[in-house]
């Protein structure tokens, strides 16, 4: 069966092995713009009393810079991987709802486009509140332009795509495993990506609310966050921090995933304590919900709130222990090989591990009076997304590349990677670790020489070129793959799951025969038998419709933007004619 | 309508377009709740008027909440009408469920603006801007279930619906069911309970 | 399943030398370069006050811990790359799947440790919950886009950006905030707490030495929030008295013909009035309260020193100097500046 070809073939694609690609390349693309957002920040700060940025740019920069890194990058890369990667794993054809996935995509890539369309008008009016747009600081009275529009109707259009991947994934791990693939012999990345969608179903309608509020303070003239009338801008940090600390586990469980395959891999040991390493994420699925207001102690909420949201966060801390114990007693009497991605792995756990324990400290309220909103917390966080999440992905990438392109990036170049961000992430964000606790505040433009960081905050800056020059090397690697990377074959690495029983890249079939599971390492108990000569195996067509529907989101988004009623209508009319165009698909009704 | 994924074996043996809405619903539920809890946080703290108890009027909100139940039911045996194979009472009951909500949206059409003749507009006060907020989110969603009704009609007028798609109905009848117990408990903290 | 040889080769890339090292030096270099700066003004490592003081303890003690587990857990990482590495030709590993009694060992370990963390936690939270005794000093600090007001309502005083208190004496912070959300932090005297517009926070705490610490504004709140900083002056007990004293006499007016009086009349000319008080001049409530301007040793936010040149550059263009500034540029000519300032710096 041949794969079509041709750019119709990609724009209608319910393949969820391309909508994975695509997934990939937009979030990569968007990563790329958030780095270089990123080094822009490190420029302005590389001095004190710099004056290469102004206070609105730098302000706009630092605000896209986490905007794009959470909800356009990292989200969508582990989402890539969900695509490309689960269905395989649980040994299916494709994710329930193909068309909705499609749909996800569109709408992912239409509301990063829409929120990043603010750079190219006039003025650049990118929106400048933080990722975290507290209240009232986003309200129309005291940031009257476009910026905070752009911001939280392109978050409303992407929550739309997480919905519908939520959805998604959820059926598809929870109803299309292969036959004898119990919910305990599902690979350990398809549970997280499981435990993540349901995360996302649940914290996103929260954010949603959240900005429907706030649009309509802006829009409308209501006063859900101006005191003025009664209202309270502590309710956006409660409905934003809601929504905000499942999001952290959304952009970390995805990662732990990754690791939790590729250690056993380069190990040749199964995954150490399994059952508990599952057990552990769904509880900390569930525990990321009663922590939230460990980002507001600062807020005074009071002793008794302040003690009880410490101690959730602190029991957290647990099963994240527990989880990084097995991974150590999984590496424990194996035979270890550190390939690019071994090491990438690796890396999370070294890296995750100090931004774990970090995040104790402010977990003790008083200490995070001292620490919050200051560049302790940046340092913090970062180890956990860029030392956690971002190495837990880029394992991924070097695990999966050959199973999605057929060819394996090269070895040397994946270590330089590696090096390069392993040292360059740990000179830029460490020393912010004691920058923060001299008293350096983050989300200023300008600091002053007074301070005594500027010798820090130069060596900040220098481990962020260096961390660009490892995104160079990958980049470079990547292309140079296409060519003269190696043939993979089906099982490159001597994978234990079902994605390594295929050919690499798979047919748009994924299997000609559906396994049947035995063991949670199906590969390493029972070597794949030779496949019979697969009979006619149907593969649904593509479709427009979903990137039509999805195409009626941003337009609608222009209505609140430009103030202009109608373009709501327009917007609705598009939207619902592509529904109804694919739930009548071929149209008949 | 055609879902080809929903036809296969399934893992859990429940079909995949019903489990997918569940999510969809456990979704929701997460949607209103936080439009409900804000409305009950700022319970009482407008600065000015009109108040709950000036503005509700409780028997004339009881009547479309009546018409919503009702509703409910005929949904339930549309359900039952198209599974069986009865199309003439499965058209019957769906254009009746339809009916029942367009009514109930009139009813807030009605509510809505002579609240705003009375001075409740969503700016006057916190309590226009929860109420109307709220409200007016649950009645989109029963808009959105209006005309998903009248899709179900309008096909099985053309006959194009059966039996064979039962459960495109039960699907559509989860969502009524859940736009009707959402309106319970709007209806019951919002107007029953005010302060 | 035997390795396939695909990666025999790339593997040998792998360099001998082990990351870890890297980071060692990497966290040696740091604390030689913290050794070398200073004075870090606002060091939160170095506190002055009972609040300050609390913190640190309770962080410390925490540091430790982490210090501890991060030991152990980098340490049997590093250990096993080292162990357990793959040679060619070498059976596969034993298969284990898993150990009950450790999966509950390493249970119980963060549990434990973290007993002996929370248990302080909730006494320090307690402790530094903003109560104070009876008799302490009362601050209002009312946080504007982008300067700090001072109101000490027991002593009938408003000053701005720089705050006094005596030594040794309980003082009570009252912040809020009266636009978008600010924090204030002094960090040597203790923690920040959020200003947030209609919500009061309290901070308490007792000042142990003379001296002036510095301070900013810490929740992004805009366009010049790098610019939104503070000074705290602990001042002795008599300074603290004398400076109450000054703070509550009303300036002298200028003498007729002087400078300071054409100064005087182009604060009135350039509209100062409107948004700026001067006790006995001018009632303005929008920026702030100038009537001791000349006693402050820094303008515009706490951002410049009080110093000719600065205020020149200052109200010359207050956008240029403070993006975003709500003062606007009133193009006031050079020798009306001139005489301006004079004018300010009179009000001592």
């Amino acid at each position: 069966m041949s794969e079509p070809t041709g750019l119709k073939s990609w724009l209608t694609t319910t393949d969820h092995k391309r909508i994975g690609k695509l997934y990939f390349w937009t979030a990569f693309v968007f990563f790329l713009l958030g780095g270089f957002e990123a080094l822009l920040i490190r420029a302005q700060l590389a001095k004190p009393d710099n004056t290469l940025i102004s206070a609105d740019t730098y302000n706009q920069l630092f605000t896209m810079h986490g905007t794009t890194m959470v909800f356009m990058a990292l989200m969508p890369l582990a989402a890539a991987f969900f695509n490309y990667i689960v269905p395989l794993q649980i040994g299916a054809r494709d994710v329930a709802f193909p068309r909705l996935n499609a749909f996800s995509y569109w709408v992912f890539l239409l509301g990063a486009l829409f929120m990043n369309a603010s750079w190219l008008l006039p003025h650049h009016p990118a929106p400048d509140g933080g990722w975290f747009g507290y209240a009232t600081l986003t309200e129309k009275q005291f940031n009257p332009g476009p910026n905070i529009d752009f911001w939280l109707l392109g978050l409303q259009i992407l929550g739309i795509a997480s919905l519908a991947a939520g959805f998604n994934f959820i059926v598809t791990i929870l109803n299309l495993r292969a036959p004898g693939m119990k919910m305990m012999r599902l690979p350990v990345f398809s549970w997280m990506t499981l435990v993540t969608s349901f995360l996302m179903i649940t914290a996103f309608p929260v954010i949603t609310v959240a900005l429907v509020f706030l649009m309509f303070d802006r829009v409308f003239g209501t006063h859900f966050y101006l005191p003025q009338a009664g209202g309270d801008p502590v309710l956006w940090q409660h409905l934003f921090w809601l929504f905000g600390h499942p999001e952290v586990y959304i952009l970390i469980l995805p990662a732990m995933g990754v690791i939790s395959e590729v250690l056993p891999t380069f190990s040749r040991k199964p995954l150490f304590g399994y059952t508990v390493v599952v057990y552990s994420g769904v509880l900390i699925g569930f525990m990321g919900w009663g922590v939230w207001s460990h980002h507001m102690f600062s807020v005074g909420l009071g002793p008794i709130a302040d003690s009880v949201f410490a101690l959730t966060t602190m029991l957290i801390a647990i099963p994240t222990g527990v989880k990084i114990f097995n991974w150590l007693a999984t590496l424990w009497g194996g035979q270890i090989r550190l390939t690019t991605a071994m090491c990438f792995a690796l890396g999370f756990i070294a890296l995750f591990t100090i931004g774990g324990l970090s995040g104790v400290t402010h977990a003790a309220p008083p200490a995070d009076l001292q620490q919050t909103d200051t560049y302790y917390v940046v340092a913090h966080f970062h180890y956990v997304l860029f030392g956690g999440t971002m190495m837990g992905l880029f394992a991924g990438m070097y695990y999966w590349w050959p199973k999605m392109t057929g060819r394996l990036l090269s070895e040397r170049l994946g270590l330089v990677h590696f090096w390069l961000m392993f040292i360059g992430m740990n000179l830029t964000f460490f020393p912010m670790h004691l920058i923060g606790l001299l008293g350096m505040p983050r989300r200023i433009y300008t600091y002053s020489h007074d301070l005594g960081v500027d010798s820090m905050n130069l060596l900040c800056s220098i481990g962020a070129a260096m961390l660009g020059l490892g995104m160079v090397v990958f980049v470079y690697n990547m292309w140079r793959t296409r060519r003269h990377g190696a043939v993979a074959g089906p099982n490159p690495w001597g994978g234990a799951t079902l994605e390594w029983s295929i050919p690499s890249p798979p047919p748009v079939h994924n299997f000609d025969v559906i396994p049947t599971v035995t063991s949670r390492v199906p590969l390493w108990d029972a070597p794949p038998k030779p496949a019979p000569p697969p009979g006619h195996i149907h593969v649904p067509a593509g479709s427009w419709w979903p990137m039509v529907a999805a195409a009626g989101l941003p337009v609608m988004a222009l209505a609140p933007l430009t103030h202009t009623v109608w373009i709501v209508f327009v917007g609705a009319a598009i939207l619902l004619f592509g529904i109804y165009r694919w739930a009548f698909e071929p149209f008949e009704v | 309508m055609t879902h080809a994924a929903a036809t296969h074996h399934t893992s859990m043996g429940l079909d995949s377009r019903k489990m997918g809405f569940w999510a969809f619903i456990g979704s929701e539920c997460l949607l209103f709740g936080s439009l409900i809890s804000t409305y009950l946080v700022y319970q009482g703290r407008s600065v000015s008027g009109p108040t709950p108890a000036e503005i509700l009027n409780i028997p004339v909100t009881s009547i479309s909440t009546f018409d919503l139940l009702m509703s409910s039911l005929w949904m339930v045996l549309a359900l039952a009408a198209v599974q069986r194979g009865d199309m003439k009472w499965a058209k019957v009951w769906l254009l009746g469920v339809a009916i029942g909500g367009a009514i109930f949206i009139g009813f807030q059409v009605y509510e809505f603006t002579s609240f705003v003749r009375e001075g409740l507009t969503l700016q006057a006060n916190l309590f226009g801007c929860t109420f109307f907020i709220l409200t007016g989110t649950h009645g989109a969603h029963v808009t959105v279930g209006v005309l998903w009704m009248l899709t179900l009609w309008y096909r099985a007028m053309r006959g194009k619906l059966g039996p064979e798609h039962a459960m495109t109905v039960e699907i559509a009848g989860l969502y009524w069911h859940f736009v009707d117990v959402v309106w319970i408990v709007i209806f019951t903290l919002v107007y029953l309970l005010h302060k | 399943m035997p390795f396939r040889p695909t990666l025999r080769g790339t593997l040998d890339a792998v360099p001998r030398y082990r990351r870890h090292y890297i980071s060692l030096a990497a966290l040696l270099g740091l604390g030689l370069i913290a050794a070398c700066g200073g004075p870090y003004p606002q060091s939160t490592l170095a506190p002055t006050s009972d609040f300050g003081v609390a913190i640190d303890r309770l962080f410390t003690g925490i540091f430790w811990w982490a210090v501890v587990v991060f030991v152990v857990v980098e340490g049997l990482l590093l250990f096993s790359i080292l162990r357990f590495r793959h040679r060619e030709g070498a059976p596969a590993p034993e298969q284990h799947h898993g150990h009950t009694a450790l999966e509950i060992a390493w249970t119980l370990a963060p549990a434990l440790i973290l007993v002996f963390i929370a248990v302080p936690t909730v006494r320090t939270i307690f402790a530094t919950a903003g109560d104070a005794p009876p008799g302490a000093l009362r601050v209002e600090v009312i946080g504007h886009q982008w300067w700090w007001e001072y109101r000490y309502p027991d002593l009938g005083l408003v000053t701005a950006n720089e705050l006094h208190v005596p030594v040794g004496r309980p003082v009570v912070v009252d912040i809020t905030s009266t636009d978008v959300i600010h924090a204030w932090w002094t960090p040597k005297l203790g923690g920040k707490r959020d200003a947030i517009p209609g919500h009061h926070n309290k901070i308490a705490f007792r000042a142990d030495s003379i001296g002036e610490y510095m301070g900013q504004c810490v929740e992004y709140c805009g366009a010049s929030h790098a610019n939104m900083r503070l000074r705290t002056f602990v001042d002795s007990d008599s300074g603290f008295q004398a400076w109450v004293a000054a703070q509550r006499a009303v300036p002298a007016a200028p003498a007729a013909g002087s400078p300071a009086e054409t100064g005087k009349q182009m604060f009135q000319k350039y509209g100062c009035i409107g948004c700026h008080t001067v006790a006995g001049v001018s009632a303005g409530l929008i920026g702030p309260n100038l009537t001791h301007v000349a006693s402050r040793t820094t303008i515009a936010g706490a951002s410049m020193m009080n110093t000719e040149q600065h205020l020149r550059d200052w109200i010359g263009n207050p956008p240029a100097m403070k993006p975003g500034s709500m003062m606007p540029n009133m193009h006031v000519s050079a020798a009306d500046l001139t005489a301006l300032i004079v004018y300010l710096q009179s009000l001592k």
